[in-house]
Order: C-alpha cells, then sequence, then structure tokens
C-alpha cells in the first residue's frame, strides 16, 4: 500500500491533548478532595479530644449530667472518665475474641484441608453472606437469643455474642488465606515424620502462619471496637464498672452515644472519640505491620 | 566503534548519539549512532540484556510512558526530529506490534484492526471502516480465514493468527515504519514462518525493524543487521557481510553461539 | 478412632457452626416477624405508617426502606467520582509512586473510623456547614446523612477497583499508546472496557455496605418516620428505627422492628450476593 492512502479524516489531536490534561486535573482534584474528610475529621477528634484527656479520664466512671453541667458553668474540665467504658470494652472483647478466634481459626483450617468440595464452597459462601450482615441485625439475633432467653436481660455476654458473629468471617477467611500462603512442602514435611494431625495443626501450621492468623484477628477486633448499635441493644450500657458478665456493662461506644445524648457532655465525647481511635488506628497499623512480614520466605 | 551503514536512498530514521537510562549513571542504551534503510528489513539482535528492545522503543516515543527512564540524543523521521512531533502523530507513522499477541478482548475482530481510528476518535464511514478492515486484513493474509467472522470477538483466533490480526492494526494508519519486538517468539514455527513471509512481502511498502533473539530469524528474511552488546551497537551492516564476515569478535561470537 | 481421626471430626464439627449461625439467624429473624406479618400481612413492606399509640397501632415498612434505599444510593452516586478518581491515582496516573500509597493509607484510614464517630463528626461539623450553606434548617436529613454515608463507603468502593484496574494487563495499554491514543482515551476505551465488570461489582459491595450503616445515618437523618418529601427534607432507615426504638419495644412493635430487620438482611444479603457473583464472573 502506498504511503497515506488512509481515509480522509478529520483530526483533532489539539483538543484531545487538552482532554488529556484536563481529565489529569479532575482527578488529582477529586483525589485531594477524598482524602479531606479524613485530615478534617481526624483533626476535630485531635483538637477537640486532647483536653478532656487527663489521668482520671482513664481511671474514673463516668460523671452524671449535674456534675458535668456544674462544671461546664465553671469552665472546669469534666470530671470522671471513662473507666466503665474502657473496661466494658475490654471485658466484651475479649470474651467476643475467646469464642470467635478459637472457632474462626478451627473453620478456616477446616476449609484449607477441604478444598474444593462442595460443601467447602458452600461454606465459603455462607461465610461471606455472614460477613455482610448489618451489625444491627446482628444486635437483635443477640437479642433474641441471648438477652430473651439466657441471661434474661441485657448482658456483657449477649453483646460479646454478637459481635464475635462479627469477628467470626473475617477471622475464617484470614485464617484460609494464611494457610494457603504455607508452602505446601511444609506440610507434608510434618506429615510424613508420622506427626498426628492436631500436631501438624497446632506445632507446624499455626506458628508458621502466626503473622497472617494475628492480622486477621487484630484487624477483626479493630472492627468490633467501634461497633455501637449491637451493643445498644444487649449490654445497654452501664454507670458503673462491671466484670459480671450476665449483667450489663458499659462500652466506649455506648458511653459516647450517652454523652451525645446530654449537651453537657459534649468535650467528654472527643476524648472518648479519640481514645476509640488511637485504639483502632493502633491496631490497623499493628495488623499492616505484621501482614508485610512473611514467617517463611521461599528460598530461591 | 559503530559502523553508520550508508545507503544510497535517503534513510528514513537516522539516530543520532542516542543514550537511554533507567537510572542515574545506567545506561540500557548507549551512543548509537546509525541510519535505517528506507522499505529494507533491518534486524536487531543480540544476547538478553543488551537493548535491542529498549532501542526499538525509542523510535515511537514508547519511554515517555515511563517517568523514569531518561533519553538522550535524537532521532530523526524523514529529517524531523520525532521529539518534535506529537506522539499522536508519531505514531500514526510509526506501528508496533509486540511480542505477545495482545488484541484488545473486548473487541470483536473488526474493531480491533480499526482500533487505531476508535481510539483516536476518528470517525469514518462505515464504507470507509469496511474498506481499511479488508485492506489491512487482506495484507496479513488473515481475511479469507476470519470474514465471516468479524465481528466475534478475537480470542477465539489462534496465537499466529491473533499476531497477524496485531499487524493488521498496526497497518490500519499505513505508517512508513513498522516495528516488531520479536513477534514470533512466542509462536510456533508454522506461524513464525507464515509471519517471516508476510515481513518479506511488507518490504516493498515498509520500512520494518525487527528486533529478534532468533538469529536465523535475522539471516532468512532482514536485508541489514544490528548486533548489540551491553547496549552498544557493536556491528551493523548488510545481513550476508555481517552472518559471513563479521568484522567485531563479540559479533562472531554471538553467532558461533558461544554466548547468548 | 485414631487422634486424626478425632481432630477432623472437630473441624468439620466447628465448620458446622457457620451453618448452625446461619440458620439461626434467618430463624429467628423469620420467626420474630411472624406476629408482624399474621397482623398485616405482607402489605406490611408497602405500608407507609408508624403509629405506636396504644389501642390503634400500625406499623409499616416502607417508610424505613424509602429511607435507607434512598441515602444509600445516594451515597453511591456521590461516592463514585470521588472513589473512581482515587483509584486512577493509584492504580494508574500515579502507580507506585510515594503520593499513591499515602493516598491510599489514608483512603484506608477512613475505613477504620467507627460509624459513630462519623456521626459526632457530622452531628458537629458537617451539619453546621450545611446550615451555614443555607441548604436547610437544622441540617439534618436526607442529605447530610447521603454524605456522611458516602464518606463512609470511599475506601470500599476504592480498594477493590483500585487493584481491579491495575490488574489490566500493560501489553493492551502499551498496544493502544503504540496506536497514538493520549492517555484520557487508554482509560477510557481500554483500562475501563476490561475492568468495568470488576468496577461495577466495587460499588455493588460499597452499596451493600451503606445499606446497613446504623449509627453515623441514626444521628443526621432528623429521624422522623415518614417517606422523605426532599433532597433536604429528614426521614428515616431500618437501621436506625431498630436501633432507636428496639430497646423498649415488646410485642407487636418489637415484631415489627424484626421483621424490619429480616428485611434489611434480605435486601442486604441479595445486593452483596450480586456483587460477589460478578466478581466471581469476572475472575
Amino acid at each position: 500500500m502506498p504511503v497515506n492512502n488512509v481515509p480522509a479524516f478529520i483530526d483533532n489531536i489539539d483538543g484531545r491533548n487538552k482532554k488529556n490534561k484536563l481529565f489529569l486535573v479532575l482527578v488529582i482534584a477529586m483525589s485531594v478532595l477524598t482524602v479531606m474528610p479524613i485530615i478534617l475529621i481526624v483533626g476535630k477528634i485531635i483538637i477537640s479530644g486532647i483536653g478532656q484527656m487527663n489521668f482520671n479520664f482513664f481511671v474514673q466512671t463516668s460523671p452524671d449530667s449535674l456534675q458535668a453541667m456544674s462544671a461546664v458553668a465553671n469552665n472546669e474540665t469534666i470530671p470522671g472518665g471513662i473507666a466503665n467504658g474502657i473496661l466494658g470494652t475490654f471485658l466484651i472483647v475479649i470474651v467476643s475474641s475467646v469464642m470467635a478466634i478459637p472457632a474462626g481459626i478451627m473453620i478456616g483450617i477446616y476449609l484449607y484441608e477441604n478444598q474444593g468440595r462442595r460443601y467447602s464452597n458452600f461454606l465459603r459462601n455462607l461465610t461471606e453472606i455472614l460477613q455482610g450482615v448489618p451489625s444491627i441485625v446482628l444486635g437483635i439475633i443477640s437479642y433474641l437469643w441471648i438477652v430473651k432467653n439466657i441471661t434474661n436481660g441485657f448482658s456483657a455476654f449477649a453483646g460479646s455474642v454478637a459481635l464475635s458473629i462479627m469477628m467470626l468471617p473475617m477471622i475464617i477467611r484470614s485464617t484460609e488465606e494464611t494457610m494457603k500462603m504455607i508452602p505446601n512442602e511444609i506440610r507434608e514435611a510434618a506429615f510424613a515424620m508420622g506427626t498426628p494431625y492436631h500436631k501438624v495443626i497446632l506445632r507446624v501450621l499455626i506458628p508458621t502462619g502466626f503473622n497472617g492468623l494475628s492480622t486477621g484477628i487484630l484487624l477483626s477486633i479493630s472492627r468490633i471496637l467501634g461497633e455501637t448499635a449491637p451493643l445498644m441493644m444487649t449490654a445497654l450500657g452501664s454507670t458503673v464498672i462491671n466484670y459480671n458478665i450476665t449483667k450489663p456493662t458499659s462500652a466506649v461506644p455506648l458511653l459516647i452515644w450517652e454523652f451525645y445524648n446530654d449537651p453537657n457532655m459534649v468535650k467528654l465525647i472527643w476524648s472518648s472519640a479519640l481514645f476509640l481511635m488511637i485504639f483502632v488506628l493502633t491496631l490497623n497499623i499493628l495488623s499492616g505491620r505484621l501482614a508485610a512480614k512473611p514467617k517463611i520466605t521461599r528460598k530461591r | 566503534m559503530t559502523e553508520t551503514l550508508i545507503t544510497t536512498e535517503n534513510p528514513v530514521l537516522k539516530v543520532r548519539d542516542l543514550s537511554i537510562s533507567y537510572e542515574a549513571g545506567k545506561y540500557a542504551v548507549k551512543d548509537i549512532n546509525a541510519d535505517i534503510e528506507s522499505k529494507a528489513i533491518t534486524a536487531i539482535m543480540g544476547p538478553s540484556g543488551c537493548g535491542k528492545s529498549t532501542l526499538l522503543r525509542a523510535f515511537n516515543r514508547m519511554h515517555e510512558l515511563y517517568p523514569n527512564i531518561r533519553t538522550n540524543g535524537t532521532i530523526l523521521l524523514d529529517d524531523m526530529d520525532i521529539q518534535k512531533m506529537s506522539t499522536i502523530e508519531l505514531r500514526r507513522k510509526i506501528g508496533m506490534v509486540f511480542q505477545r499477541p495482545n488484541p484488545f478482548p473486548t473487541m470483536s475482530i473488526y474493531d480491533n484492526v480499526i482500533a487505531g481510528y476508535k481510539l483516536n476518535g476518528i470517525k469514518l464511514k462505515r464504507s470507509q471502516r469496511d474498506e481499511v478492515v479488508e485492506k489491512a486484513l487482506t495484507e496479513v493474509t488473515l481475511w479469507d480465514e476470519v470474514k465471516d467472522a468479524l465481528f466475534k470477538k478475537g480470542t477465539f483466533l489462534s496465537g499466529g493468527q491473533q499476531q497477524r490480526l496485531c499487524i493488521a492494526r498496526a497497518l490500519a494508519f499505513n505508517p512508513e515504519v513498522l516495528l516488531l519486538d520479536e513477534p514470533t517468539s512466542a509462536l510456533d514455527p508454522v506461524s513464525t514462518a507464515r509471519i517471516e513471509d508476510l515481513l518479506v512481502n511488507f518490504k516493498k511498502d515498509y520500512t520494518i525493524l525487527l528486533v529478534t533473539h532468533n538469529m536465523s530469524q535475522a539471516a532468512r528474511i532482514s536485508d541489514n543487521s544490528m548486533f548489540m552488546y551491553l547496549g552498544e551497537l557493536v556491528e551493523y551492516g548488510k545481513t550476508d557481510t555481517m552472518f559471513t564476515n563479521p568484522k567485531d569478535p563479540r559479533t562472531e561470537g554471538y553467532l558461533t553461539g558461544k554466548f547468548g | 478412632m485414631s487422634s486424626d481421626k478425632v481432630t477432623k471430626t472437630i473441624l468439620f464439627s466447628a465448620s458446622l457452626l457457620v451453618l448452625i449461625i446461619s440458620t439461626g439467624i434467618v430463624f429467628s429473624l423469620v420467626k420474630g416477624s411472624i406476629p408482624a406479618f399474621k397482623e398485616f400481612g405482607l402489605k406490611f413492606i408497602v405500608t407507609n405508617e408508624w403509629n405506636p399509640t396504644t389501642g390503634h397501632e400500625v406499623y409499616g415498612a416502607l417508610p424505613f426502606i424509602a429511607g435507607t434505599l434512598i441515602t444509600s444510593i445516594l451515597a453511591l452516586l456521590i461516592c463514585l467520582p470521588l472513589a473512581f478518581s482515587t483509584s486512577l491515582f493509584v492504580a494508574e496516573y500515579f502507580r507506585n509512586t510515594r503520593v499513591a500509597n499515602i493516598l491510599s493509607s489514608l483512603v484506608d484510614l477512613l475505613a477504620g473510623i467507627p460509624s459513630i464517630v462519623y456521626g459526632l463528626w457530622g452531628f458537629y461539623t458537617l451539619r453546621p456547614f450545611i446550615i451555614s450553606l443555607g441548604l436547610s434548617d437544622q441540617g439534618f436529613g436526607i442529605f447530610t446523612a447521603s454524605l456522611i454515608l458516602a464518606i463512609m463507603i470511599i475506601p470500599y468502593a476504592t480498594s477493590l477497583s483500585t487493584e481491579i484496574i491495575a490488574m489490566v494487563p500493560d501489553e493492551l495499554k502499551e498496544a493502544a499508546y503504540s496506536l497514538g491514543a493520549t492517555r484520557f482515551e487508554v482509560i477510557f476505551r481500554v483500562i475501563l472496557p476490561n475492568a468495568s465488570s470488576g468496577i461495577i461489582a466495587s460499588y455493588i459491595l460499597a452499596l451493600g455496605r451503606a445499606l446497613g450503616e446504623t449509627m453515623a445515618v441514626t444521628m443526621l437523618i432528623g429521624n422522623s418516620n415518614i417517606i422523605p418529601s426532599g433532597l433536604f427534607a429528614t426521614g428515616n432507615t431500618m437501621a436506625s428505627i431498630i436501633a432507636n426504638q428496639f430497646g423498649e419495644a415488646s410485642g407487636l412493635k418489637l415484631s415489627s422492628l424484626i421483621a424490619i430487620g429480616l428485611i434489611l438482611f434480605a435486601i442486604t444479603g441479595i445486593v452483596n450476593s450480586i456483587g460477589k457473583y460478578i466478581i466471581k464472573q469476572f475472575s
């Protein structure tokens, strides 16, 4: 074909180049816009929250409305703290973890060891559906199962059940993924030495996959730390520190909700939010660090 | 020492002092000076890592996609500095075929051939499009094989057919120069032979630059050959001469299989 | 039984837990809703009234279904250009640069902020802003709630679509560039067609997240049990009515709330399944 034997066309090189540059500017602008809320939110929490964070904040229980009102009127820091919330959250999270972690790991290992089976695929689909269930629905469930039937009233245990159902799918998924990343040779070597199955799991698979498993666990804990809705109808909240899981308990997010409904407590809200954020972010960062360090690197 | 091949015709491409680096101080291609003969097949050979693909991609400014690559020196197309042209214009005059066949999987065969027009937002009349598609596919001897399946997606084609489709796509703009980066290394011998025949046929209309790691391919179809080693243009001359009487010991070492 | 068999049985029994919990959830929700459906029939779903006065109790789910769908879809529409731009920024324009990594981490941070904290910020910062713009008297309403929701779901919409965009093979992009396309054209005529199902799936999954959000929406939507009359009108969502009224509910009201929970569960389940299905088709 001789050169220049192409159909005649109208070219718009300039227009296209302009469009190209314009779009880039648009993308950058939108990306900056996306980042703004984070900076604004985190900024606001830190600025407004740091003032109320004194020693008492961590060790005293929440003040009542009257105390808060007089403190605000006198321009003092509100007395009291969120100890009941902190310890309540601890209690609930620990109970949830005790229930969800072993179960989640076992189920994750089951799925890993039984790849490709119809039952496993079915279970995996169920797990994914479970992960998408709104937390408030889980609150309803725990209310019906635990508050109504088992503890006959609001309780920390009911809160833990709701949250542990939230943790479960995340731990199952991360366990299965972690196990898949362990080189098969290690597993086979353990079996070849005649190791009983449960020891292969406990002494080889879990230690080798420790980082991955911990990442999943830390992430799931950070997820439930901030949950409010399901606790509203299960643990209910409390003004005192409580260690009895069959009784209503406070939690940091619940306290934030109570403070929110009381105009005198505004300052405490931000401090509590700051505390919660620091905790959640620390766990996120920790799990990110762990995820980046594989325990076994394949030798080249 | 590099040897510049002077031809009797006006060479379509001229390379002057071309150097390309990926990081500061590390050169993938160093001080290349060469004239590329018009309407001939020039093969670029050399062991892995010698810079042949890097050199090839400089001709259509593909390196600009990667911000950490620095290009120094000049390349002239028809005596115009390619840096002074817009990349859009340049890439209409210089087409490229890649190592692994890469037809656009979401487009039909028909649309793949005129993909160049579509991507550039050029609207052609239906009759014009049909003409371009038929011409291009006929040129790569694919027309009879796909004319009844033009609107199916190209993924059902064999590797060799897909690569011919990619060549047709590159030819749709009627470029002056066709760059091919190891176009047959992923194909079976039969498809390879077919494409080599095509290239020999194309010589009369297009200037062809062919990177190949297969010396026998270079010997079979190229008129001129460049031998590159560690980023330098070691030897450049008529293929026949170079293969029978290499001037540089490194060229000889490569051709006789001592390394590479 | 050998110890291995015991171990295998234990693992299998553990796996049954997922089955038990899943069926248990469906069972309890259905059982709890039966009184409401018996009283109001299936019309419950489309009844536009929520009247707890004793003696004349009428409950219907329509205002809340409407509120949930409107806020979630609006949130998705707001989030779309932002998430799309961010994905392009990280996966295409500035791939593998420091800036992209920082942006990515910042967006991930958004996912870590608890819903109630979003609600607080929305209440104390966003609301006054909207009032100052003159868009609404009190600042509550569909728009504010959707805006907060949009910010909350950005990380979910971004992370998956970023991955999918990055997965489009370089060779396709290079082929397009070699034909003279500009970057804009490569994005819209090569990358997007090849990544479209993945991107759509990620937005559907983000929608699924938005549907179930409770606290932030409760604090900003105005909590009026009617179908919202306009963009800046107040309304209510399924999750918020449950959160607000569950604690002291009993009898028919409780059953109605559980029924709403069942509807929410179903809608969220369907949306998430569609999203996951598209992803499976894609890979």
